[in-house]
Parts: structure tokens; sequence; C-alpha cells
């Protein structure tokens, strides 16, 4: 076996880059700033001294070419949704339609300023009305807010305004919140920072939640479940609305982290499930972009005896049409972000929606279709250590490598070699040395055949010739980093040599 | 491979009774689930820990674990080293790699519900079996 397999990808030259850093020369300049047109004022005198210094160290100074060229050679050693399939499990990486940018960058959306007075900003407010309204329908809930900044600022909301329920409730927001092995990784986090306790719940040989071990767990102190569905496993939830009768009983909410909405939207509303709080991940299921860190929107949803606690402002549409920003809430949760939220993002995830149509039904769609074709197209060469049916995603394990040594890493590595980005490695937890694959529906038949030839190639390599399997990546710029001293003795910054 | 004198819970934290106080740490077989560790997070002593419940954590370069203690007590002394040398986990988890020493208020009962070295061999047998089956 060689490289001679591989076909779509190939090696070629590339850039070398140094840090922009050590690019600077002093005196170097990229641009050159009109003369002023308005009378001068010294910051030191309108500032204060102490907040103002005439030097600025440190930064680079490089001509404009050279700044150009910096970030496209960077790029070139970069992989992105626009080369190929990105098959990172959890994270939906799908395309990020080119309309979404037109309407982001259209004049009167892109220059309005966040401080310009709801009156004279209400074809922005009607653009978040209306993004409002069609998550509300895509969803099945009565109320709405979209400021969170990411997913997991949404669990964090969702919680709050769970805590802030019951509180006002039962004058108490009870102890715990519950969340089965096969969550989110982020779930735990949001509920210890929400100052509750976490408790974990198995998950039966189907993969979903141990059902007759949540009648056992609930009872007066648990607050809520925190329910990912489809789970991490990429399996449904079937019992969801048996679920969220176990917790009513007994006074306790559903949440659901809706970051795999991908499966659902426009064939499940959650809202119909018993579902009474949820948040969205638009930069996973609505198309907005997801590399860089950010931004995101986490949007969170909730039923109607919620609505008094979300966050403010609130968009509220007078009689007339005119829209305006609600902040007599009184048993709101707060501010959770600053301008409603990051609206570029907002603006996106509409564009896709409206551009969809009904024909979100089709994305969904197409995207359980990828993933079951994938593990059709696999499951002779990699182990499917559950076999209930996929939905958007689909989670193999490495056992069958793992006898000669290859494990879920190096194959992942070794994928970067046939020019795809590695799917998710090790994660969920409850499946050992797991391969998580989310073809998204972005996908044509044609990239997923690239891919499955890929991955059975590489289940030939690792039985025949497993050291170069381990050895992955071959053709990259670099070879394979060291992750363990990169945790033990990180280097987080850069410093000027002596 | 399992010492003797050690009890062992599902979570994979053997314990080491020496009067009243308890030696904690994580097994080999943790350790070898978990990959390189790279970062310990332990409690300061004088904190209060209950049997079962998480009161640490174990960082390996795929995920963090929590540490549940084995028995109810206090804290007493934690294991300084590990944090210069979250490594000699991997190297040496059952012995220069103890993560507590806890002042157990109840350890006759504590211990009694934790496993012996064969019983915890055969628990790992039967896990890595499920994992490859």
């Amino acid at each position: 076996m060689s490289d001679q397999q591989i076909r779509k990808a190939r090696s070629h030259v590339n850039q070398s880059e140094d840090l922009i850093f050590e690019r600077s020369a002093p005196g170097k300049r990229g641009m050159a700033l009109p003369r002023l047109d308005v009378p001068a004022v010294s910051a030191a005198e309108a500032l204060g001294a102490d907040l103002t210094r005439d030097d600025v160290s440190g930064f680079p100074e490089i001509s404009e070419i050279e700044a150009v060229r910096h970030f496209t050679r960077l790029s070139t050693w970069n992989y992105a949704i626009d080369y190929g399939m990105y098959p990172l499990g959890s994270c939906t990486m799908k395309y990020n339609p080119r309309v979404n940018e037109f309407v982001a960058r259209l004049e009167g959306i892109a220059t309005e300023h966040p401080y310009q007075p709801a009156e004279l900003a209400q074809g922005c407010l009607r653009i978040l009305r209306d993004l409002e309204r069609a998550l509300l329908a895509i969803t099945g809930m009565d109320a709405i807010t979209l400021e969170p900044a990411a997913g997991a600022q949404g669990e964090l909301t969702g919680l709050l305004v769970i805590h802030a329920h019951l509180r006002d409730r039962d004058g108490h927001p009870r102890k715990k919140v519950l969340i089965p092995d096969s969550a989110h990784g982020t779930n735990p986090a949001s509920v210890a920072l929400t100052g509750y306790a976490v408790e974990n719940i198995r998950s039966d040989a189907s993969g979903q939640v141990d059902f007759e071990e949540l009648r056992r767990l609930v009872n007066e102190d648990v607050a809520a479940l925190m329910l990912t569905n489809p789970n991490t496993l990429g399996v449904f939830e079937e019992r969801i609305a048996d679920v969220a009768q176990v917790l009513h009983e007994r006074g306790a909410l559903l949440y659901m982290d809706g970051a795999n909405m991908n499966a659902l939207a426009g064939v499940v509303r959650p809202g119909d499930l018993g579902v009474d709080v949820m948040h969205l991940n638009l930069h996973k299921t609505f198309s907005t972009p997801h590399g860089g860190g950010g931004p995101g929107a986490g949007p969170v949803a909730v039923k109607k005896i919620l609505e008094p606690f979300l966050p403010v402002p609130a968009i509220v549409e007078e009689a007339d049409g005119r829209l305006r920003l609600d902040t007599e809430r009184p048993k709101s949760v707060g501010r959770v972000k600053a301008f409603g939220g990051n609206f570029g993002v907002l603006v996106r995830a509409l564009a896709y929606i409206l551009a969809y149509g009904p024909g979100i039904r089709q994305a969904t769609e197409d995207a359980v279709l990828n993933a079951n074709y994938l593990r059709a197209k696999l499951q002779d060469a990699y182990d499917l250590p559950y076999s209930t049916p996929s939905m958007h995603e689909v989670v193999f394990s490495d056992a069958r490598q793992r006898k000669n040594g290859v494990n879920t890493i190096d194959i992942a590595k070794r994928l970067i070699d046939y020019g795809f980005h590695p799917y998710t490695t090790a994660f969920p937890l409850i499946v050992h040395g797991a391969m998580m694959i989310e073809p998204t529906e972005s996908e044509s038949r044609e990239e997923c055949d690239l891919f499955v030839d890929a991955m059975r190639s590489i289940a030939e390599e690792a039985a025949t010739d497993p050291n170069l399997v381990k050895s992955a990546p071959r053709s990259t710029r670099v070879g394979r980093l060291d992750e363990v001293a990169a945790a033990r003795k990180p280097i987080l910054r850069w410093k000027p040599s002596e | 491979m399992y010492p003797t004198d050690f009890r062992y819970t599902k979570e994979h934290e053997w314990v080491k009774l020496d009067g009243d106080v308890a030696t904690v740490g994580i097994t080999d077989y943790a350790q070898h689930e978990l990959g390189d560790v790279v970062y310990v997070e332990l409690p300061a002593p004088g904190t209060k820990v209950e049997a079962g419940q998480a009161f640490g954590t174990v960082e390996s370069v795929k995920s963090v674990s929590e540490i549940f203690s084995p028995v109810s007590g206090e804290v007493v002394e934690v294991n300084a080293a590990l944090s210069d040398h979250p490594e000699s986990i991997n190297q040496d988890a059952h012995g220069a790699a103890w993560l507590a020493r806890i002042r157990a208020s109840n350890a006759k009962a504590d211990l009694a519900a934790l496993m012996d070295a064969a019983a915890y061999e055969a628990y790992i047998a039967e896990q890595q079996e499920e994992a490859s089956a």
C-alpha cells in the first residue's frame, strides 16, 4: 500500500511564513491616514495621562502586500469546508452558502450602528423578529431569545431561566441536573456554572437514556434533565415524550440540547415532544460560519411558562406593527450579551432559512441520508458499537484496528494525507476509541464516495502496514504534533528573541 | 499487578488504609485508559469528602475524568509533586503517583463496599471484553 491510493489530494509547494511579529521592521507601513479634517484633540488631555501612551511597542510594522501574503500563505496551510468534506462529528461543519454573505453585506444591514435607536432600526429589528418566528416555527416552542453568543452560552442561559422559574414557583431552585452519558460535553460545565450539581445517567444497550434508571433518579431535588437529541451516538431518543412526562410529574423540566437539530429541522418539533427549554446552534444547523472560534449564536427557545424569565431586551411588536425593545421584565435573568447578540450571524441564519423555505426538511433528510450512506459503506471495515439506526451522524470504533496497534487518532491523522479533515476522535466517551463522523447534507454522493474510499483504504493499511497509519500524517508541512508536550508545557505567547 | 492490600472502586480508584488514614490513587488500568495525563486537580487539605463523591479531576490529552473518593473523611494531604509531574501517574499509578491521603471517618464500612484485587481484575477483564465486543 502506498500513497498511490490517494486520489483526492496531492502535495504541492506552498510558501513558508514566519510569525507576523518576525516580519516586522521599523518604519514599514501598509496605510497612510488622510489629513485630519477636524480640530486635533490631545488624547492625554481628554482621557488623562495615565490612560494614554505615546508609543505602541510590540506591534508588527509591515507593508500592505506583506500583510496580504502573510494571511494568504497561512490560509493555504489550512483545511476548510470550501476545500472538501469536513466530517467532524457533532460539530456540523456544513457549507456556508454565499447568499448568506451577500445578505449580511447589504448596505443598511452591514452599516447599521448598534446604538441606533429602535425607531431608526426597524429593518434590523424586523430581521430579528422574523428569525425568532422562523425558529419558533421550526422548534414548536413559544418564546425565544436570540442573545446568547454560542451554544454553551445558550445552555447557561437556559439553565438560568430554569433556575429563576423554579425559585419563582417553589421558593427554591432545587439542587441537581441529570445528564446522560451520551450528552454533549459542555452540558456538565454549564450545569456547574449555574450552581447545580451534576448527576449522570447511563445509556442502555440501544444507546438511549436508561428509562428505568431515569424513573428511579427523578425526585424533588432534580431541577431538570439535559437531553441531547439526537444524542452524541447519533441516536434519536425515542422515549423523549415519556421522559418529559416522568420529569413533569415530579415538577422537573426537560432541557433539550438542540445542537443536533440538523437531524430534526422540518421533520420533528421538540416543542411537541414535551421539551420545556432548548438552545439552537445557528453556526451548526443554520449554516453560519463556524471556523476561527466564532462568533456563533445560541438562541434559547422556551415554553410559555418560562417566557417571563428570558433575557432582556425582548423584541415586542406593537399593534401598528412597529417593533420596540422591552427591558421592563422584572422576572428576567437579565442581559446575557450586548446589542441583542451577534447580529451579523443572526442575519446569515435568516438568509439560510428563507433561501430554503420548506426545503429545510430536505436538508435534514439529506443529512440523515448521507450519514447512513457512510454507515452502510463502512460498517464491514469498521466496528459499529451501536446498531440502533443513525440520524445525522454515525459513530464507529477502532476496535478492529486496535488489534494491530492502530487507534482512532492514527486513522484520523491518516485521513489528512487523503485530503480530508479528520472526524471527531475519542468522543463520545462511552465508545472506546470512538470515530464520530458527520458528513452533513452539503456533500454530494461523489464526495461521500471519496471519503468511503479513503476510509476503506486506511482500514486496509491498518491491517497490512500499521506503521504507515501510525506515522501519519506524512504529506503535511509538519508531521504529527506532540499533543502531550503541548498540554504539559504549553508556550502560550510569542516573545521577542533576546 | 494489582496489590492485594488495596481495595478498588468501580470508577477505577484504589485505596490503601493505614490506621485511619486512607491513601487514594487511580489504578493502572485507569491511567492506561486515560492515556498521557497532562494535569491533575486536587482538593485543598482540610476539604471534607464523601465516599462515592467526586473530589478532583485527572486530565489527559483525550478527556477530563473525575476522581471519586473511595472513603468519607477529611483530606489531610495531597501529592504536590503531581502538579509539576503529572506524567508520574502513567509511570507509577500504584506508588509514587498517589493522589491524596484522607482521614477516614467510616473506613470499615466504606472499604467493605469495595472490590479486592481479584474481584477488580475480573471486573476490568469484563470491561475490556465489552470494549472490544
